[in-house]
């Protein structure tokens, strides 16, 4: 990549996005914060306050909402972040840059190896390291196996808001507890897996791992259409879904929404696609877009990318070659990048996560920033949730999917 | 470089008077920035997302960057007499840099499918005049983002629908990602919103260094 800026060639079929704003101001998307006026026209009695969270189970974490309610109809909802705030930012930087890999896997911690990989991703383009080519494909099999594991908690988890009391859940982390299964005897660890290094990866697979992998892989389809069959068409999860939490198109843009959630709302924008990091550009699979932006499209995008995620890890693991996983120019002790800065993004499976470093030629980042999917992808939630019950606002907020440890750092 | 001196001269020539500097970025990385004056920053931030050729409509990050008061060291080659004789001799000469801060904006065109664009704007320095403009009536993924480095910075955004603190708490005083920040010894001591809960501690605290 010798250019600053890096020109995609376009992808077939990708149409205009966004409104389109003059150079003179107009045609700018107007944004007002507050919403005083109830959608029902004017409130009669008075507003209810309520601060939902941050210990409340729906919030996925510590998170608060305070929530302005007319009977049960949101008019206004204020998101309010830090509780589990620690300065992951600060401490990265009294840190060398090897020692914040581990402290990565905490940010998200459902998806461990792909805030591995962005993270690497950053440091390889600051020190201009390239992995070879089995840690790439190591890479993308771990990271496609971290999204199925994800969307399919996340479907689980939102079946739970919605009330399917255990069942739902219980069988998704039946089928996650499989692919953790497959982490821990690469890595060592279910979750914190902190397997990614700068030019590379820390250890080969180990022996008999393909045939697992495979295996999980191959029974993977039987558990999505079993998913599928049971949930789809369910009579309660399509009355609490369709039309619940419309996000437009031009919003999502605007916003900044990345990840399954913009896709939900029809913008094709997927970076696996845009940027093409590591080898994406190998392998075959679509973009699912949904078509009305509400929480039944935010649903099936998931279910769909499950399915490319499969195709993408049976070519891979089919055509994975033997050879290093490091590369060797890459250096693990005394790692000093030249003064300089990078920005790597990847396509994690809640949004966009990036990571900015500033090198001043030291052992530790002079600036080391995350760039969190779960953040951001919050500054619509009050649009989202206006004129709704508090009821969908649980599950409107289930189906953003948000981890704390990365929206608060 | 190219692409990004296209850029330049593009918005220079729509918007007479900006002033633009593009930062070299010497890392293997390339990412070149343009630093953009602050009182044009709005305009150019319209422009990029609304040029037909550019459209840059999708703001990824948006950061903070703190540079504390440093004095820089830089070799410079000198003529000097030595020994009767004249010769080149390479001397460290210092230079005394005034602190400020930076806000870092990463674009990219979701329509396009180009970027990254890397703009910046700083602040005249890191205390009364540590202003910006906002850019989040331009693009508003960045909300969140200019209220975190207002948090942690302390770079007031102009024109922000809702500048208050995101990650610490309201009555947190210091901006913690500042160079120059130090960490309490006992978070105990710090003054938190829980006043009265404070003072009842230090008057504790009092009485039992006393006796």
């Amino acid at each position: 990549m010798s250019e600053g800026v890096i020109d995609h060639d376009l992808a077939a079929g990708v149409s205009p996005v966004s409104p389109v704003p003059q150079p003179d101001g107009s045609g700018q998307p107007t944004y007002t914060l507050t919403h005083k006026t109830s959608p029902a026209g004017g409130t009669e009695g008075d507003l209810l306050e309520v601060a939902m969270g941050p210990q409340h189970p729906s919030t996925h974490g510590v998170f608060r909402m305070d929530v302005a309610l007319d009977g049960e109809r949101v008019v206004k909802l204020k998101p309010v972040f830090g509780y589990l705030h620690r300065n992951h930012e600060k401490i990265a930087e009294g840190t060398t840059y090897l020692g914040s890999m581990p402290y990565t896997d905490r940010l998200d911690y459902f998806c461990s190896l792909t805030n591995n990989w962005a993270y690497a991703l950053a440091v390889e383009k600051l020190a201009g390291l390239q992995p070879p080519e089995r840690a790439e494909y190591i890479r993308v099999i771990t990271a496609e196996l971290t999204r199925l594991q994800n969307h399919t908690c996340l479907i689980g988890f939102l079946l739970q808001d919605m009330g399917a009391s255990g069942t739902p859940l219980m069988y998704a982390f039946r089928e996650r507890e499989k692919i953790l299964d497959l982490f821990e005897s690469l890595t060592g660890s279910r979750m914190m897996c902190n397997y990614m290094r700068f030019g590379g990866c820390r250890c080969d697979l180990p022996p008999g791992w393909l045939e697992q992998a495979k295996q999980v892989v191959g029974n993977y389809p039987r558990f999505l259409d079993e998913f599928d069959r049971f949930l789809s068409e369910n009579e309660i999860l399509l009355a609490r879904t369709q039309g619940v939490g419309v996000l437009s198109r031009g919003l999502a843009v605007d916003a900044g929404i990345t990840g399954p959630m913009q896709r939900a709302s029809g913008v094709n924008y997927d970076i696996r696609k845009v940027d093409k990091y590591g080898i994406y550009d190998r392998f075959q699979f679509r973009v699912p877009l949904g078509e009305h932006g509400d929480t039944y499209d935010r649903y099936m995008i998931r279910l769909l990318e499950m399915r490319e995620s499969l195709n993408i890890l049976q070519t891979a693991l089919r055509d994975i070659p033997t050879g290093p996983i490091m590369d060797a120019k890459a250096k693990i002790r005394g790692f000093r990048p030249k003064p300089g800065e990078a920005y790597g993004r990847i396509e994690a499976p809640k949004g966009e996560l990036g990571f900015y470093l500033i090198s001043d030629g030291g052992p530790n980042p002079y600036r080391y920033r995350v760039r969190p999917p779960s953040l951001i992808n919050l500054t619509v939630l009050e649009d989202m949730c206006l004129g709704h019950i508090v009821a969908d606002v649980v599950v409107i907020l289930g189906s953003v999917d948000i981890v704390l440890g990365e929206a608060d750092r | 470089m190219t692409r990004l001196e296209q850029i330049k001269s593009r918005i220079e020539a729509a918007l007479p008077g900006a002033r633009l500097e593009i930062i070299r970025n010497d890392s293997p990385s390339a990412q070149h920035s343009l630093l953009v004056d602050n009182e044009h920053a709005l305009a150019v931030a319209r422009f990029l997302r609304g040029d037909p050729q550019l459209r840059f409509d999708y703001c990824s990050n948006a950061t903070g960057i703190d540079w504390p008061d440093a004095v820089l060291k830089e070799k410079v080659k000198v003529k000097k007499v030595v020994d009767g004789a004249e010769k080149e001799v390479e001397e460290t000469v210092e230079k005394k840099r005034q602190g400020f801060l930076e806000a870092v904006y990463h674009l990219y065109s979701m329509e396009l499918k180009q970027g990254p664009l890397v703009i910046r704007m700083r602040t005249g320095n890191r205390a009364d005049q540590a202003h910006l403009p906002s850019l989040t009536p331009i693009w508003r993924g960045v909300e969140f983002q200019e209220r975190e480095i207002y948090d942690l910075y302390g770079i007031a955004f102009d024109g922000h629908p809702d500048l208050r603190r995101i990650l610490m708490w309201d009555g947190f005083q210091d901006y913690p990602m500042r160079k120059d920040y130090v960490e309490p010894d006992d978070y105990e001591y710090e003054p938190t919103p829980h006043d009265e809960v404070l003072e009842k501690t230090q008057k504790h605290y009092a009485q039992e260094t006393k006796s």
